[in-house]
């Protein structure tokens, strides 16, 4: 069966990132899962046992001292020196900004095509097709390649994790990578998350707030409503704008796109740029005062309403029904 | 110092924006606009500029002929001279087809500072910019919250889901910029005046290298269909009671 090749980020402390998993389980299905990661010294042994637990059949680890502090340049050295081992099917990474580095400069070093953002993948007639959302999601296409080994930007989240695998096959090697032409991370400040709180990308349930909260204060409350359907934390470029939320909070056209179960919007007036961030969620959900709010016209329950009786009152029924199902 | 800037031309994103069956973004379906990560990146120069009257500004894009509109524009809100990579022979050509033509024309000018958007709005694959740095063999850093260029290096901030890294090269190098860094800067009449008078020079396929590319080697979009349209769903003004409502049909809908 054929190789593919699994891009792997690492954290700060030399953790595979969140993405790992899921983009393990696309490649399952095209062949054989192999993590590829650029990594320290000295953690190997830790990151090949994590990799199985993830799925991974083989794990590729090249240590080099920069990885650290070189990390796109590490990883492209990593990957093109597994593209050499391996002859894969394709190599698959996330859509990070440092993975779009790495797979940018790849393709350029290796000259082999490019697939981007792509949202499922599958093998067809021989060929690797993958799909995309197009426009906000007005349009899907499926596009391939001409030739070569596909270096592939995956867009989507949430597919069903990979059971682990007892004995992955391990090749650790050392590369030296030259550091010449790359850019120096000077330091790195990790998020200080809401461990709580899912992750915006790949949340079932998002509640975004807009400019109808009208303050940084108020935002809380949209904050509240997130926390007790367990849901990501979204916002409308207004609500970044005005300072009421971080803006990797933003969802819409220059902001994360999002296709949650449930997509609830609070005071967002529904601007196409917001529509093309969250107009694929299953269900879509509106509160806003205003009775002509274009986000009524993609919403499947709308609510024209005061946020600040409705969104407290919310949340009380959902607690309320939540104390019911624990059998309070 | 020298500071060329990539610019594109995209479908505005307020009007209704459509794809021909190819996979190609119908050009004259939607209005034409500069793209607004593009005019930020932009403004990034034009601040070097305004602290530092010797430095130049190239601003180079790659498209149809309507494509000039945005160069003109870019011309107006205050850089020096324009490149236009303009071949129809181009006309298809992938991620790494453009920023190979992309680097090239930007070879002779040799630039201290390549600027670019993070992603543009049409095709939203963000990996142009670090294409171009990796053909130019320079250095990449991006997208970038914040810009500081001084004493030969460039250094800025990034941030995503995971937190914030500050990073650091030796110019020359390429950045790319995220819409954090701040809104671009309106024409003014005296700079639309002059932008017709500043150079604009049109590099072809052959100019450039590339004639007789390959698009058939690349990637390739198989299939556009499009996606039916949303419809409204049930719409009630609160009378106090719509939050029981709609916790009853989320219920319903086993949404929660």
């Amino acid at each position: 069966m054929t190789n593919i090749l699994v891009h792997i980020e690492l954290t700060e402390n030399g953790a595979p990132r969140s993405t790992s998993a899921h983009l393990l389980a696309m490649a399952a299905p095209l062949g054989t899962p192999v993590a590829v990661a650029a990594s320290k010294s000295g953690n190997s042994e830790a990151l090949v046992s994590r990799l199985s637990a993830l799925g991974a059949a083989e794990v590729f680890i090249a240590e080099s001292p920069e990885a650290g502090t070189h990390v796109a340049a590490c990883a492209v050295a990593a990957l093109a020196s597994a593209m050499a081992h391996y002859t894969p099917g394709a190599v698959l990474a996330s859509n990070s900004a440092v993975c779009r580095e790495v797979i940018g400069r790849l393709a350029m070093r290796t000259d082999s095509p490019v697939i981007l953002e792509a949202l499922q993948i599958e093998q067809r007639a021989g060929q690797l097709v993958a799909s995309h959302s197009v426009f906000g999601g007005d349009y899907v296409t499926e596009s391939s390649i001409g030739s070569g080994v596909p270096l592939v930007t995956v867009g989507s989240t949430g597919a069903h994790p990979l059971d682990p695998v007892l004995d992955a096959v391990s090749h650790v090697v050392s590369l030296e990578v030259s550091t010449a032409a790359s850019a120096v991370v000077e330091s790195s400040s990790p998020r200080v998350a809401n461990s709580a709180r899912p992750e915006l990308r790949g949340a079932k349930i998002v509640v975004s707030g807009g400019r109808g909260v009208a303050s940084k204060d108020n935002f809380v409350l949209v904050e509240e409503l997130a926390d007790a359907l367990g849901a990501g934390l979204g916002a409308s470029r207004a609500a970044v704008d005005s300072g009421y939320v971080e803006q990797n909070h933003q969802v819409g056209q220059t902001g994360v796109s999002v296709s949650p179960d449930l997509y609830i919007a609070v005071g967002i007036s529904g601007a196409i740029q917001h529509l093309a961030g969250m107009q694929t969620a299953k269900r879509i959900v509106a509160i806003n005062k205003d009775a002509d709010a274009p986000i009524f016209d993609v919403a499947d329950f709308g609510i024209v309403g005061d946020l600040f009786a409705i969104v407290p009152a919310l949340k009380e029924a959902i607690a309320e029904r939540n104390s019911v199902t624990a059998g309070v | 110092m020298k500071i060329a800037v990539l610019i594109k031309q995209v479908p505005d994103t307020y009007t209704e924006r459509h794809l021909r069956a190819n996979g190609w973004a119908d050009r004259d379906a939607s209005e034409r606009v500069t793209d607004e990560i593009t005019e930020r990146a932009l403004e990034v120069a034009l601040k070097q500029k305004d602290a530092d009257k010797g430095v130049e500004i190239t601003v180079v894009t790659m498209g149809p002929g309507t494509a000039t509109e945005a160069l003109r524009k870019a011309l107006s809100m205050g850089a020096d001279k324009a490149i236009h990579v303009q071949d129809d022979s181009l006309a298809g050509s992938d991620a790494l087809m453009t920023a190979r033509a992309l680097a090239a024309s930007l070879a002779d000018a040799g630039p201290d500072l390549v600027i670019a958007g993070n992603e543009s709005t049409d095709g939203r694959g963000g990996v142009v910019p670090a294409m171009v740095a990796e053909a130019l063999n320079l250095p990449f850093l991006g997208p970038l919250d914040s810009v500081d260029v001084a004493g030969g290096s460039v250094r800025g901030e990034r941030s995503d889901a995971d937190g914030t890294t500050v990073l650091r090269a030796a110019t020359p190098a390429v950045i790319s910029v995220s819409e954090a860094v701040g809104e671009a800067r309106f024409p003014k009449f005296k700079g639309i005046l002059g932008a017709k008078r500043k150079p604009l020079a049109v590099h072809g396929a052959k100019d450039l290298g590339f004639a007789g590319a390959d698009h058939a080697v690349g990637n390739l979009v198989l299939s556009a269909s499009r996606r039916p349209a949303r419809t409204a769903g049930t719409k009630i003004v609160d009378d106090g009671q719509a939050a029981g409502a709609l916790a009853a049909y989320l219920v319903a809908e086993k949404l929660i």
